[in-house]
């Protein structure tokens, strides 16, 4: 039994379809990386995956219970934890804070949610930060504090979205190594990504979607020798 | 109470300001508790000592407003609904069936939080705007029906009996012990603040004014929160209310359902500063100094002159000081210790503290 | 109950609900402009309705005579609200948009009571006063009069909207501020008239109104909770939501106080209101 399955996952808003079809599984501990050229869908499927989006049609599995529809914060109870493409951590709070509140969810006490949520800070490398306000913090500090908020609720997958976008070189691979570790942790990881160079060389899969519709699955290495993916690629303005 | 709870309550004045804020902090809380237990032995005046429990109730209802208003994040227009619920309930249930005014008073806590319960679930997803109309339109119709309703007095209104006076009575003949209830109201709703501040759902409720939907994708079920936050609201101001039918041993809808009530106790937060602790307890210093003031000099004839002060301070704070007194008072400590730091006055940056 | 009392009450529904839209079409234009609510806006109203009592007491020049300059001015006034105040607020967060409207309405009534005393006035005596029996009813002048008064009004906005080029700018910044702006709307520019326009409005319905409604400093308080609702019915940012949703609230109004109790009247619309918010909040026609 995979960690995640898509079946035939469609997405409509009013006459537009996002998704058409988008069929694939994830097993626990992988790394997956979702491309695709702009407006391929990425973003929805995530979005559907994540419960912002309510799927038109299709079924959305997590360790084998139906996960397709349920409200974001039923997902997160559920072992889905995401990222936004901005960071949008809690700025009134310090950056303990923001993972504390994270923490919270399968930890209501306090002191050992502080305790769970500092571990999570050091093991993306902010531990000095913990007592300084988020909003004070660079936007690739602010992206990984998002990520140790969204490890502290323990989930089963943790949804990226975009992690490595805007970043320098030296940032993007920091940000690979943090990936790196939390594959070693267990969680697994789906990652929806521009920044080619970042995703290809650490994911275990990669998923291609290109106007709605999946058109190419398998490594790293075969979907960037796949015909479709070239065409799909070089057709798009990038 | 041990010091470091003094310290930390003292933190909640500039709760993410650096630590050397509140040695200073600290003191004037201790002060201010200080001034506050000596009040009733140092004022004479029955006026004065009148005065001053008008501050700690207006105080009260401030800090149990900002408990949905700052820390939810969902402005209230219409909370005197809760006021008038908690007031009506405790005066009918003292008149009517002769029981104990604490019961009551706490009865009529629960006819509020219960009844928040309703308006909740109906109006709380409802965004900003849209959510103080609700506030506005649940008040009003209230105020109709409780106009209307003759068990309730109608609109002639409900009074208690001043024959029997003391604590079992919730009734007195001399100010000084409606001080003290006031004053212990007013600890007991901050305390309360206190108690979710430090809480996990202190956490989820700054989470969800932060960033809603970065807080749901970590497991917050905003509505259930924020109904939270609004039943302990009600709660709190539906026990001023009771506090108010006991002292003044008269109510109608015009005294405890109306719009300028629901007006008063969120500008107090407004003034003193959304959010702080303490904010509600300056905003209501401030108010009610003027409503006095504008009172004696103008002699209350009726002229709109003390409305005017008020509003135009409303709207001076609304667009330049945001974060309310207290916001804008912090706003100065941080920039003048910043300078301090700096050895040198830096260029002065024009700093809005706005949450 | 007659059928003779119902179409009568039907009647004065949709003449006073005429009213409610003209007051209404200012407010769902700032919205839908600036996603700002006016809590002020019942203020114009007010004013308007003490301008038509000034000019008529002072100088015995009716309502319907001074209508246009009482506009002018009210625009004049909205316009300088928006410079002085508004204009300052736009980025402001939600809370600080509120209590600045919110304390202009207060700021405008306090202001209003302390030049013009509390007692209450009213216009006597004017061009339209009397009745009138049209078709079996009997119509009041004045309320016929200003029913037909805002019906005008409200087609006059209507074509300024979608058959002028200003109408058309005004729009667009509704739509989308930033695409405008990029094709050259000057977005200030477009607040600025939105206001002016819906003071304008609000005041054109306070003189219509001031030739048969009693005029006091808080009269603005009434009309403002029923533009709301009539904002809300119609769908915030749509003027002809307006419209439809003030007839609406006018019968509603007429028609609960008759079946249920005159006291009840405000309380039934309120109940619309909240109806309305809960299940369909984006109303009729809005844009949400």
């Amino acid at each position: 039994m995979s960690l995640l399955e898509l079946q035939a996952v469609t997405k409509k808003f009013g006459g537009l379809t996002a998704n058409q079809d988008v069929s694939f599984t994830l097993e626990a501990g992988q790394i997956v990386g979702l491309i695709g050229p702009n407006g391929a869908g990425k973003t929805t499927a995530f979005n559907c995956v994540a419960g912002f989006y309510a799927p038109t049609s299709g079924v959305i599995k997590l360790d084998g219970h139906d996960i397709t529809g349920l409200t974001p914060e039923a997902c997160a109870s559920a072992g889905v934890a995401r990222t936004f493409q901005i960071a949008r951590t809690f700025t009134s709070m310090t950056a303990l804070e923001n993972v504390t509140t994270g923490a919270l969810l399968k930890q209501r006490k306090l002191p050992q949610a502080r305790a769970r949520a500092l571990h999570w800070l050091s093991f993306v490398g902010l531990d000095r930060f913990a007592d300084k306000p988020a909003g004070s913090m660079t936007i690739s500090e602010q992206r990984r504090l998002a990520v140790a908020r969204a490890l502290a609720i323990s989930p089963k997958l943790l949804l990226m979205d975009e992690v490595m976008a805007g970043l320098n070189p030296t940032e993007v691979r920091e940000m690979v190594e943090v990936v790196l570790k939390i594959r070693g942790t267990g969680v697994a990881c789906l990652i929806v990504e521009h920044v080619l160079e970042g995703i290809m060389p650490i994911a275990d899969k990669i998923v291609v979607l290109d106007r709605g519709v999946k058109i190419a699955e398998g490594t790293p290495a075969e979907v960037s020798q796949s015909p479709l993916v070239i065409a799909a690629y070089l057709g798009d303005e990038q | 109470m041990s010091m470091k709870n003094v310290y930390f309550i003292s933190r909640c004045f500039a709760p993410h300001s650096a630590r050397g804020n509140s040695t200073v902090s600290s003191l004037v809380l201790c002060a201010a508790i200080l001034i506050a237990l000596l009040i009733p032995f140092v004022v004479s005046s029955p006026s004065h000592l009148n005065l001053a429990v008008l501050v700690l109730m207006a105080a009260q209802l401030g800090v149990a407003w900002n408990i949905l208003g700052g820390y939810a994040g969902q402005v209230s227009l219409g909370h005197a609904a809760f006021y008038g619920l908690g007031a009506y309930a405790s005066t009918l249930l003292v008149l009517k069936f002769g029981l104990n005014p604490w019961i009551c008073m706490l009865a009529g806590g629960l006819v509020a939080a219960v009844v928040s319960l309703g308006f909740g679930w109906s109006c709380l997803r409802l965004k900003g705007h849209y959510f103080a109309m609700a506030t506005i339109a649940v008040a009003e119709i209230l105020q109709i029906v409780f106009t209307n309703w003759d068990y309730a007095g109608a609109a002639v209104g409900l009074t208690l009996p001043m024959d029997k006076t003391g604590w079992a009575y919730l009734v007195f003949s001399d100010k000084t012990p409606y001080y003290w209830l006031a004053l212990g109201l007013l600890a007991v709703t901050l305390l309360a603040n206190v108690a979710i501040e430090r809480s996990y759902l202190g956490y989820y409720l700054r989470a969800i004014k932060d960033e809603p939907d970065a807080a749901r994708s970590i497991g917050v079920d905003i509505s259930k929160y924020k109904q939270i936050a609004l039943s302990i609201s009600a709660f709190f101001t539906a026990l001023g209310g009771s506090l108010y039918a006991q002292k003044e041993l008269y109510i109608d809808p015009a005294s405890v359902l109306s719009t300028s009530m629901s007006i008063k106790m969120a500008l107090v937060s407004i003034l003193g500063g959304v959010g702080t602790l303490f904010g509600p307890v300056v905003g209501a210093v401030v108010l009610t100094s003027i409503e006095e003031v504008t009172r004696a000099s103008f002699g209350g004839s009726g002229r709109g002159t003390d409305l005017i002060i008020y509003a135009g301070l409303i709207v001076v704070i609304a667009v330049f000081y945001p974060s309310g007194l207290l916001g804008w008072w912090r706003a100065r400590v941080e920039r003048s210790r910043a300078n301090l730091a700096l050895g040198s006055k830096p260029a002065e940056t024009h700093q809005k503290g706005a949450r | 109950m007659t059928l003779e009392i119902l179409l009568q009450t039907l009647a004065s529904g949709v003449l006073i609900g005429l009213i409610y839209s003209l007051v209404a079409i200012g407010l769902t234009m700032i919205f839908g402009v600036m996603d700002i609510v006016n809590f002020a806006h019942g203020e114009f109203l007010m004013l308007g309705m003490y301008a038509s009592f000034w000019m008529f007491s002072l100088y015995g020049l009716d309502p319907l005579l001074t209508m246009p300059l009482t506009m002018l001015l009210l625009f004049a006034f909205g316009v300088l609200l928006y410079s002085v105040v508004i204009r300052r607020i736009i980025d402001a967060p939600m809370l600080s948009q509120i209590f600045a409207t919110f304390g202009l309405m207060l700021l405008l009534r306090g202001v209003a009571q302390f030049l013009w005393k509390p007692d209450f006035r009213s216009v006597e005596n004017s061009w339209v006063s009397g009745s009138f029996k049209f078709a079996g009813l009997q119509l009041g002048t004045p309320q016929l009069v200003a029913g037909i008064g805002a019906v005008v009004i409200t087609a006059a906005v209507y074509l300024f909207l979608h058959h002028t080029k200003v109408g058309a700018a005004l729009e667009a910044t509704a739509a989308d501020k930033e695409a405008a702006r990029l094709m050259g709307i000057d977005s200030n520019r477009m607040f600025a008239l939105a206001w002016g326009l819906g003071a304008a409005c609000a005041g054109a319905a306070g003189v219509l109104l001031s030739t048969f409604f009693p005029i006091f400093p808080e009269v603005g308080a009434t009309f403002i909770l029923l533009a709301f609702v009539v904002v809300n019915l119609g769908g915030f940012g749509s003027v002809t939501g307006a419209f439809w949703g003030g007839i609406i609230v006018g019968v509603t109004e007429v028609m609960g106080g008759l079946l249920i109790g005159p006291q009840y009247k405000m309380a039934i619309v309120l109940t619309l209101f909240l109806a309305v918010l809960m299940f369909r909040p984006q109303g009729l026609m809005g844009k949400a």
